[in-house]
């Protein structure tokens, strides 16, 4: 099983990954993805723990939300380690899938490419394959449905226990 | 109470779905003292059941049986196993739709005399008029508590609405409200007023919107005359050596075989399921299937000429607050070809969720052209586009000749290519509904192509000679008598509105001509 855990810091320097962008530190710990700043971890069973950090940035790529954490992208993919355990087909699918975007990104893979715009090339000459179809269709659901998420763009979620919003604003707009 | 009918008894009238046709049908049979036996192939959840989730409730109420489709229609691109967007429960898609409940405009029963003959579409008159209906929509109206009828007022208009009127005022637009809904804008019926809530196409957990499921249903159960048997999907409709059907065979909810015995057999399943269960009741006396002599089954199947528009603000809008579809504009939904196009279209609210617009904004879209609208979510705008489309006979639902579901019966395969005249009038429709935004101040819209087909017609059709449809003018089939079939599939044509108004008409019609017919013994 993947467990998503709140996780004490403590990592020897030969653990860190360094990430791409200015955000914040993905760590490579074992068999586990750990968020450095953020104190939450991902413990990979059936896939590597490099190839889920690599899915995480892959999945932010595809639907990149600056407000959203690198948390909701992990919960997002983690259905993949969960298939691969189940299904080897899925392991090779995703495995395979990971190795040549690392192929293709060169030197240092594709966690080494510095620039979203240089990794989207990347992706860009995959984006009909299976592996890319199997990772974005997966984000659909797997990411824009996690309740926590969605303050963060505005969406209020249910209504009807709060009696709807006829007493919450439905009419409220004051700009027009 | 619920009258329990025996599988012999043939006496009882069958109707093989409990939506907007087959719920009202059953309703009116059994208020006439009609023994009336419901089928439906969907499980009950009552409205305290419904979930306000998007996905949880799509799992819950959708009819997610396996279906294929065909063509170059983009949904069968996106989402080749979901054709349409309907749903499998007692109450059909009257518990998902959102309640635009519109009369047809006299010309469109005309379509074949005032459109003329257009390349590829098939074009045809319905058998009956707008006057002939008249009486059948103001029942309807008043059963279904239409706001704007019956001295009903209007519902508020919500966040949506008000900009959908700001632009329409901008634009010059005259018909502008926030329409004729069948949505309690004040207790009526025993139900609730609307709360705003905002999850209409999720079941109103009010009971405020009008379903068979809570209204007509026990209202015909009441009385003792009506049963209905969920998760009973029919598999077949038997008919005798003279050629009259004699019952039906359907998988009950612990997946056993049964057979129904009916003395009329009224086919409700929407436009996918109703031609499907015809194709596969094929026999060696109606080799097409039934009621096919004019092999117009499952041909012409329409889903409405439809597109959304979302448009992002620079300031709050909040539009999933509220009644999702109180809002329309009408002014384009006249036939006027120097548009372009015949026919014409109707402008309404809509909102999705957050997770559905992820789904549906522009199916298979990533990077940040995709993302920075939905960061946007809360400053959107949005409307549905609904105008006529072509008939043509090449949209079919047809028998997959593969693949069949887990009871042995074939899947049905939806194959739909927009008409010229379709693209025309959503090109027109998404210029228009841009303009509008623009005009209010928008600083991005978005064309979103059709989503899974909501409203699914024509597939029956009704027609004047039985060489050109399926069904006649009281929607029994030309080639047996004591068939009927009492859903959206017997349109002609589709109009510009909403259909599920025309189809509680036509089956409170019904329901008169069946009672007439059976104390004649015609039937």
């Amino acid at each position: 099983m993947v467990t998503i855990y709140e996780r004490k810091l403590g990592l020897s320097r030969r653990d860190l990954l360094k990430r791409g962008g200015a955000t914040a530190l993905l760590v490579v710990s074992g068999s586990a993805v750990i968020s450095t700043e953020h104190a939450w971890g991902l413990e990979a069973t059936a896939l590597k723990a490099k190839t889920m950090a690599t899915l995480i940035q892959m999945a932010r790529d595809i639907y990149p939300h600056d407000q959203v954490p690198d948390k909701h992208y992990a919960i997002a993919v983690k259905g993949h380690d969960e298939a691969a355990a189940k299904d080897p087909a899925h392991k090779e699918l995703i495995e395979n899938g990971i190795a040549d975007l690392d192929l293709r990104a060169g030197d240092g893979g594709y966690l080494g490419v510095g620039w979203e715009e240089e990794r989207i090339k990347v992706l860009q000459q995959i984006e009909s394959t299976p592996f890319f179809q199997a990772v974005r269709g997966g984000l659909v659901v797997g990411l824009y449905n996690q309740k926590e998420i969605w303050p963060l763009f505005g969406y209020e979620g249910e209504s009807y226990s709060k009696g709807g919003y006829i007493e919450r604003g439905f009419d409220d707009i004051e700009w027009l | 109470m619920p009258a329990p009918y025996a599988l012999t008894d043939d006496s009882v009238v069958v109707i093989i779905g409990s939506g907007a046709g087959g719920g009202t049908l059953g309703n009116e049979l059994a208020q006439k003292g009609i023994d009336t036996v419901i089928l439906e192939a969907g499980g009950r959840h009552e409205y305290n059941d419904f979930i306000n989730d998007e996905w949880n409730s799509f799992g819950q109420l959708a009819w997610l049986d396996n279906r294929t489709t065909s063509g170059t229609w983009r949904v069968a691109r996106d989402f080749p196993n979901l054709p349409a967007w309907i749903v499998k429960a007692v109450g059909g898609s009257t518990t998902h739709w959102a309640g635009a409940s519109l009369r047809f405009q006299e010309h469109e029963f005309k379509a074949l005399t005032n459109y003329g003959k257009i390349e590829g579409a098939n074009l045809l008159d319905w058998p009956i008029t707008l006057a002939e209906l008249e009486p059948y929509y103001a029942k309807a109206e008043n059963k279904m508590g239409v706001t704007r009828t019956n001295g009903i007022p209007g519902l508020p208009g919500n966040n949506n609405f008000k900009i959908l009127k700001a632009g329409a005022d901008k634009l010059g637009y005259k018909e502008c409200n926030t329409g004729r809904m069948a949505i309690n804008s004040e207790t009526r019926d025993d139900r609730n007023a609307c709360q705003q809530t905002g999850f209409c196409f999720q079941g109103c957990k009010w009971g405020a919107k009008w379903s068979t499921l809570y209204t007509e249903i026990p209202k015909g159960e009441v009385t003792g005359k009506l049963e209905v048997r969920p998760n009973s999907q029919v598999l077949k409709i038997e008919h005798d050596d003279s050629g009259k059907v004699t019952g039906v065979v359907y998988a009950d909810k612990d997946g056993n075989m049964q057979s129904q015995k009916a003395r009329v057999v009224c086919v409700a399943g929407n436009s996918i399921e109703s031609p499907r269960l015809l194709l596969n009741s094929a026999s060696s006396k109606y080799p097409d299937g039934l009621a096919n002599s004019s092999g117009q089954v499952g041909k012409n199947y329409m889903r409405h000429t439809t597109g959304s528009v979302y448009a992002i603000f620079d300031k709050p809008v909040h539009m999933y607050r509220g009644t999702t579809m109180a809002g329309i504009i009408q002014d384009e939904a006249r036939h006027d070809t120097s548009r372009g196009f015949a026919g014409g279209y109707e402008l309404e609210t809509l909102s999705i969720g957050l997770p559905f617009m992820a789904a549906f904004l522009n199916p298979g879209a990533w990077g940040r052209g995709f993302t920075t609208a939905l960061d946007h979510y809360d400053k959107m705008a949005g409307l549905w586009i609904v105008g006529e489309d072509m008939p043509q006979e090449q949209n079919a639902v047809a028998l997959n000749s593969e693949l069949k579901d887990k009871f042995g019966m074939p899947i049905p395969n939806v194959n739909f290519v927009d008409h010229p005249n379709d693209v025309a009038m959503r090109d027109h429709a998404y210029k228009q509904s841009m303009a509008l935004y623009d005009a209010v101040g928008s600083t991005r819209a978005f064309p979103t192509p059709p989503y899974p087909s909501t409203h699914n017609l024509g597939t029956n059709r009704m027609s004047e000679k039985a060489t050109d449809g399926v069904v006649n003018k009281h929607g029994q089939t030309h080639d047996i008598k004591n068939l009927f079939v009492s859903d959206g599939s017997q349109f002609t044509t589709g109009g510009a509105e909403n259909p599920t108004l025309t189809i509680v008409s036509l089956a409170i019609r019904q329901a008169e001509y069946i009672a007439q017919e059976m104390s004649a013994r015609s039937i």
